[in-house]
């Protein structure tokens, strides 16, 4: 019988040939953790009895969703993660470095044919490179730690056909709000999600990534794509370790497969206070806003921000709206300097803040007030999530939120990307 | 073992940031400390009108959203005795399970708001006391019925000193 792309990473992980709706003890290729849950999770190692980690060379922690600590109790859970790093041996990326998922590809730790953990729901990330990745909580990634391993239910898979090209000024941002709002915030739970087709082969990697980062929002377990020559090319720039690509087999067996046309599809924006609550951007257009917001896990990398940069260069925003850009990575931040892409936006007016998850989760770094709206390029729209739960968030792709950015008001793009 | 109490109903959708706003979850390890905002963005006042022992009873894709396992914690330390749910999201799921917080599928229409319940875990049986009604209950799978009888994950592996399922 044929394998879906989940069915085969797990089956290789776990030494079994296994198939949808089973249970496999899988071994891990590598862990992550966060400043959100790490602490919990060094409680439960210690709960569990872990002495050692099962190999310190696969595992991270990163600090990026309160860096740098806006709080006296949030600098204690710092320096308890630091003080475990340093006692286990293990890769500590500290306040600067980036967001836990742009760092994970970027520094080579994750490569394709891969089965990995993380405790950030956005783990699915990775699926873009061909890794099957997976978001858990804290008392899993204890566990990982420990063990090197972690059960799974092997997911059904649910494929994504996607024809077609993207038109001007639609970007992947667009396609998967789409996507989620055809198929709802449930859509796809338990299950893995394969995203196919001419549309996602036309992509670059940076591009894919927005999609299978926004997986978990139509409920998935793992946002997958096959390994083409761009993925190969990508992942030699970014790791010395040796990849592993898994296709899915012609005779695989889906859950669900759906079709769509991506020349059919315009920018799309997320309306509060749930991500699947999907509109074409035509119906929102001209919603006053008081704050945009670029950067994320979602949409903070290199070309995201050359995208902004190139609507604004040369303008001001308008004096109503506050424009917060968060680089994805110390190291996507040092490009977007050497190309001029941080002194375009600057110059327009953005004020740019630490890499990191700050603004999108509401620990710091731009949380709204009352009433107000805020159009940005993050994943949730959920009510506070930003820190106020009397703000309004609308998401869209990077280039809505400069043009937007710019009047001061939801705008399209396509009046400005030629 | 039989758990009973009272009925508190939620929506569809209800996401971890609104089980625990990222307000609070960042600051501290103190889970009865975070209990005191559980819901808080659904219903300011909701963690008062707990009884220990009572249900939340929600609709479909419970815990959606971020991974956060304070959100399970949060709930279990502010004496909530389980969670009914149409769905779960499955990382919630996983969480809830390995800290101890049963969590149960099940056709949540079939109870109202205030509603008194008796939930047998062992036989998988709810007791709708207020309406005079038996619920279904979707088992749950034998790997986390053996990590819920060894107490959670963490007492699991102090057992074992790993996955042994």
């Amino acid at each position: 019988m044929g394998k879906t792309i989940a069915e085969k990473i797990l089956s290789r992980h776990s030494g079994t040939e296994t198939y949808a709706n089973e249970i496999a003890v899988a071994g891990l290729d590598f862990v992550m953790g966060q400043d959100g849950t790490s602490p919990l999770a060094i409680r439960a190692f210690n709960d569990m009895g872990g002495e050692k980690v099962f190999d310190s060379s696969k595992i991270a922690m990163v600090i990026d969703h309160s860096a740098p600590s806006p709080l006296e109790g949030v600098s204690a859970l710092h320096k308890l993660m630091r003080e475990f790093a340093a006692d286990k041996g293990i890769k500590l990326y500290d306040i600067g470095c980036g967001v836990c998922h742009q760092l994970m590809p970027e520094q080579g730790h994750v490569v394709s044919g891969d089965l990995v953990i993380g405790a950030d729901s956005h783990t699915c990330s990775y699926g873009a490179i061909n890794v099957f990745s997976t978001g858990v909580g804290s008392t899993d990634l204890a566990a990982g730690m420990i063990s090197g391993k972690l059960w799974f239910k092997v997911p059904e898979t649910f494929k994504f056909q996607i024809n077609g090209k993207l038109g001007r000024g639609v970007y992947s941002k667009d396609l998967i709000l789409y996507l989620i709002g055809d198929v709802t915030a449930d859509g796809a739970t338990y299950m893995a999600a394969e995203y196919v087709g001419e549309a996602i082969d036309n992509l670059s990697v940076e591009a894919r990534f927005t999609i299978s980062n926004m997986a978990i929002e139509m409920g998935a377990k793992a946002g997958l794509m096959r390994a083409d020559a761009k993925t190969e090319a990508w992942l030699k720039a970014h790791s010395d370790r040796v990849s592993q690509p898994v296709e899915a087999d012609p005779d695989a067996v889906y859950a669900k497969v759906k079709e769509y046309d991506a020349s059919r599809i315009g920018p799309q924006v997320a309306r509060p206070h749930t991500v699947d609550n999907v509109s074409p951007i035509e119906e929102v257009e001209g919603t006053l806003i008081q704050q945009a917001m670029l950067g994320t896990c979602t949409n903070g990398r290199l070309e995201d921000l050359i995208i902004a940069a190139e609507i604004v260069r040369g303008k001001k925003i308008s004096p109503d709206v506050r424009f917060i850009v968060a680089p994805s990575s110390r190291q996507v931040y040092l490009e977007a300097m050497n190309r001029g892409v941080i002194q375009a936006l600057v110059e327009a007016g953005a004020a740019v803040v630490t890499p990191g998850c700050g603004p999108c989760v509401g620990t710091h770094n731009g949380v709204p007030s009352d009433g107000e709206n805020v159009i940005s390029t993050a994943n949730r729209n959920f009510k506070g999530r930003m820190g106020n739960n009397r703000a309004f968030v609308y998401l869209g792709s990077p280039a809505t939120v400069a043009a937007s950015a710019l009047n001061g008001k939801i705008t399209d793009p396509r009046r400005y990307v030629r | 073992m039989e758990l009973k109490g009272r009925a508190h109903k939620f929506g569809n959708d209800v996401n971890t940031d609104y089980i625990i706003s990222g307000r609070h979850k960042f600051k501290t390890l103190d889970m009865n400390e975070l209990a005191k905002y559980v819901m808080e963005d659904l219903d300011p006042d909701f963690y008062s009108k707990i009884t220990s022992g009572d249900f939340i009873v929600a609709g479909s894709n419970f815990g959606c959203g971020s991974s956060r396992e304070q959100a399970p914690q949060a709930i279990k330390c502010a004496g909530i005795g389980a969670v009914l749910a149409k769905s779960f999201a499955r990382i919630f799921y996983r969480n809830a399970i390995n800290i101890g917080l049963p969590v149960v599928e099940c056709d949540t229409d079939a109870i109202s708001a205030g509603d008194e319940l008796a939930v047998d875990l062992s036989k998988g049986i709810i007791k709708n006391l207020t309406q005079g009604r038996e619920i279904a209950v979707k088992p749950l799978p034998e790997v986390m019925i053996t990590i819920l009888n060894d107490g959670g994950l963490p007492a699991h592996f102090r057992k074992h000193g790993t996955f042994n399922l």
